[in-house]
């Protein structure tokens, strides 16, 4: 991958320097460093963010599932972040913006695509025919 | 006895001598028509030993412009196909009433129209949208290629095997029955046991991979290798709209390739997510493929858009009128292409909440359309308009695309809906706004930039006559149609009882037959041009006295696009240097570092080909084998360092010297 993107910085290298590889890219203004201390915040944050949902569903910590469920969820939300920030070196100004205006596109999308089909199936289930004629009987 | 039945279907799968139609007279003359044109074709290429120059020159090349050439031959080759698919239904409608049974069985109409949806839409429309995205875009943003030249050549390859696979089905098996979006249960393995349905997947995710790779390619050339000094705002539309459409493509595209795997899932394991039984749900088949269907029409109408626009202002010889207007307008159209999609199945069975959510969003598209109508009439309005063929294109593009948005938003009033949806009114709409927008904008961009790709004009004459027959053939084919749905005759009907509806089929196969010469128009405004290039000689390299990037270097514009990267002070970045006396440099050249031609696409997308066809026909050795060999292929390519060069700095000069000949012969 590396060679194709020199590739690219190099067909792109302005009229000053068309036969270098310009050595502007993916600094200033790019991804910032990574660290050893940064991966390991990273990494031990997960670890905790894995280990309580895997204690919750193992000790049955809380009595219904549904509970069960919604808290695993938020706790694998908040670790979508953990990655993002601290091993995809993503923040607000990262590539001058266009990462986070790729995550916030990126985010309206997944939102309207989800929340647009659960509303639009609960909808078409709702008002479909009953698949048989006891379920009709039983019908509200 | 017993063994060998075993041996071969190891060997071969559900593939035998039953697969192949001979039993069918049209398909058996179609193939003996087809394998005799190609083998001659293969005799020519032979005889005139060009074998090595397309090897060298176009099937392994990297450069954009080639690449983008080669999918607009792809996107012509299918459409004849296509085509063929249309005019063989209209015949069959127009014939088949009463006591007459036409000439199509039933289950070979059924092939028929959904191989047309299919075909036009995935392996015309956007090899034909991506091919000029691949032409124009980086010529207009200033840069010497795409960001992932290899990338580029990788995702046309997969396009070819999509459309070898779809065409493959006419000869061996068959394809799917069901329509071109495929919906369940109808194409589940309970009522498509044969080899249609996989065909279908299959080709579509092949291709879907070129697609979505060529949608991140673009995306990562506009946002990162535009000129310096070319802002955002003042990128030229075409590349907006180029984009816009990338992005959507990157979004969209993972639904379709995630629907289509539930789908195979469904098919090869005996999953259950889309079928009647054991909690499987059919309408979710519908609700998500349509999550990436109505984007894909944006897709392809936004670039097309960008096309009017440049050709507009070009011809108008005025800068476009309302230039942030029509940026925003696509932006908006883009978001809001995500909110509309349950119209097309409003009758599926929603509440009135959610059909009203879904109409008002869908009326709401319109207006940033509407207001983009206005931005070309007003950029018109006072200017010296030329009504060379790109512009005929474009005011032919008006008239008619406005009345298929009106006809649209007249479906996106869900109890309007009601009545005429799968009815001939539908298709009169979607063909109104496909071929009155995106077929028209295709042929202006391609009269366009022909010049710029090839070095000589399209002959204007046959241009016109092109032009003439579409117009008038798209109205006499479709307005009938209109009527007809309005009278409540359904969709994909093979047979009629009704003799009094005959008269109005007939007239829609009057207005097929002129598409035809349309088309045969085209072709021989190719060969008339190809022949008479001398006369029609670009040696300028700006025919059209052109506003953006790619008119200021020559026709066709060299292996490395610029000699020197332009600097970009304004809109309309050319027309700004042509009106500040910009002078050419003619020395001081330097060695331009270039990527190098590779032949691993066309290897790796052979061999996802080769797997697709064993999976279709269930040959597992072979998909095995062949996806084994994809992977280690594509891996073996990484370690291939030996990928780019220096054009040196006498070849510029040379080139560049032989253009500023050509430049002091003008005046």
């Amino acid at each position: 991958m590396s060679t194709t993107h020199h590739n690219a910085s190099g067909a792109h290298g302005g009229a000053d320097e068309p036969h270098v590889h310009s050595h502007d890219h993916g600094h200033g203004g790019g991804a910032p460093h990574s660290t050893l201390k940064g991966y390991m915040t990273g990494f031990v944050l997960s670890v905790i963010l894995t280990a309580i949902p895997f204690w919750i569903v193992m000790g049955d910590v809380f009595k219904s599932n549904h509970t069960a469920t919604v808290v695993v969820l938020a706790f694998a939300f908040v670790q979508i972040f953990v990655h993002m920030v601290y091993f995809l070196h993503m923040n607000t100004s990262s590539e001058g913006g266009w990462n986070m205006l790729a995550l916030i596109f990126t985010g309206v999308l997944v939102i309207i695509t989800l929340s647009g089909s659960l509303w639009v199936m609960y909808h078409m289930n709702a008002n479909m025919m009953p698949p048989s004629v006891h379920d009709m009987r039983n019908m509200p | 006895m017993h063994e060998t039945a075993n041996t071969t279907s190891f060997l071969f799968g559900r593939l035998s001598w039953d697969a192949i139609p001979f039993h069918e007279p049209i398909l058996l003359w179609t193939f003996i028509a087809v394998a005799i044109g190609g083998v001659a074709l293969l005799a020519l290429i032979t005889r005139l030993g060009a074998w090595g120059m397309l090897w060298r020159d176009w099937f392994t090349s990297v450069d954009h412009k080639k690449i983008g050439i080669m999918y607009i031959v792809l996107g012509v080759v299918m459409l004849l196909r296509g085509f063929s698919d249309a005019i063989m239904m209209r015949i069959q409608q127009a014939w088949a009433f009463g006591d007459s049974m036409g000439y199509l069985p039933p289950h070979h109409y059924d092939q028929i129209f959904t191989a047309h949806g299919v075909i036009m839409i995935f392996f015309v429309a956007m090899p034909l949208v991506v091919g000029l995205m691949n032409i124009v875009v980086p010529l207009q943003i200033g840069a010497r290629d795409v960001a992932f030249p290899f990338l580029n050549n990788f995702s046309f390859w997969m396009t070819v095997a999509g459309a070898v696979l779809v065409m493959l089905s006419l000869f061996v098996g068959e394809f799917a029955k069901t329509g071109w979006l495929a919906y369940p249960p109808l194409s589940g393995i309970a009522y498509s046991p044969d080899v249609g349905v996989d065909y279908y997947a299959w080709s579509l995710q092949i291709a879907g991979v070129g697609t979505l790779l060529s949608g991140v390619n673009f995306i990562v050339t506009i946002v990162k290798m535009r000129a310096p000094g070319m802002t955002l705002m003042k990128m030229p539309i075409f590349t907006w709209t180029a984009l816009c459409t990338n992005v959507l493509i990157v979004a969209a595209f993972p639904v379709l390739t995630a629907v289509l795997a539930l789908l195979s899932l469904d098919r090869y394991v005996g999953t259950n997510f889309f079928t009647n039984d054991f909690g499987g749900n059919a309408m979710m088949y519908v609700n998500l493929i349509w999550i990436w269907g109505h984007p894909e029409v944006y897709i392809l109408i936004l670039p097309v858009f960008g096309v009017f626009s440049e050709v507009v202002s070009t011809f108008s010889g005025k800068k476009l009128f309302g230039y942030a207007s029509m940026v925003y307008a696509t932006v908006v159209i883009t978001i809001l292409s995500y909110l509309v999609w349950l119209h097309h199945f409003f009758t599926m069975g929603s509440g009135a909440s959610v059909n009203s959510f879904f109409g008002i969003t869908t009326m709401i598209i319109s207006i940033p359309t509407g207001a983009k109508m206005f931005n070309w009439l007003f950029t018109m309005y006072r200017g010296r308009i030329r009504f060379e063929v790109p512009m005929l294109w474009a005011v032919g593009f008006m008239v008619t695309f406005v009345v298929g948005g009106m006809t649209g938003v007249l479906l996106a009033v869900p109890p309007a809906d009601f009545v005429l949806h799968n009815s001939l009114f539908l298709i009169a709409h979607f063909h109104n706004v496909i071929i009155g927008g995106v077929v028209f904008g295709l042929f202006a961009g391609i009269n366009y930039w022909f010049p710029k790709a090839m070095g000589f004009r399209l002959d204007p004459f046959w241009g016109k006559v092109s032009f003439w027959f579409w117009l008038s053939g798209y109205w006499i084919a479709f307005t009938p149609l209109y009527v007809l749905g309005l009278m409540g005759v359904t969709r994909r009907l093979s047979h009629f009882d009704d003799p009094s509806l005959q008269i109005w089929f007939q007239i829609a196969l009057v207005g097929a037959v002129l598409i035809l010469f349309g088309i045969m128009a085209f072709l021989v405004q190719l060969y008339v041009s190809i022949r008479d290039r001398a006369r029609l000689r670009d040696s300028s390299g700006d025919p059209w006295n052109g506003r953006t990037l790619e008119w200021s270097t020559s026709s066709p514009a060299p292996a490395y696009n610029f000699a020197f990267t332009p600097r970009v002070h304004e809109q309309d970045a050319w027309a700004d240097m042509k009106q500040r006396g910009h002078r050419r440099p003619t020395s001081g050249f330097l060695p331009i570092h270039m990527p190098k031609n590779t032949a691993a696409g066309i290897v790796l997308a052979g061999l996802a080909m080769a797997c697709g066809f064993a999976l279709i026909w269930h040959i597992w050795w072979m998909a095995g084998a062949a996806f084994v060999a994809l992977v280690a292929s594509a891996i073996a390519h990484t370690f291939n360092s030996d990928r780019d060069f220096h054009i040196p700095a006498e070849e510029v000069a040379r080139v560049e010297g032989e253009r500023t000949r050509l430049l002091a012969q003008q005046v």
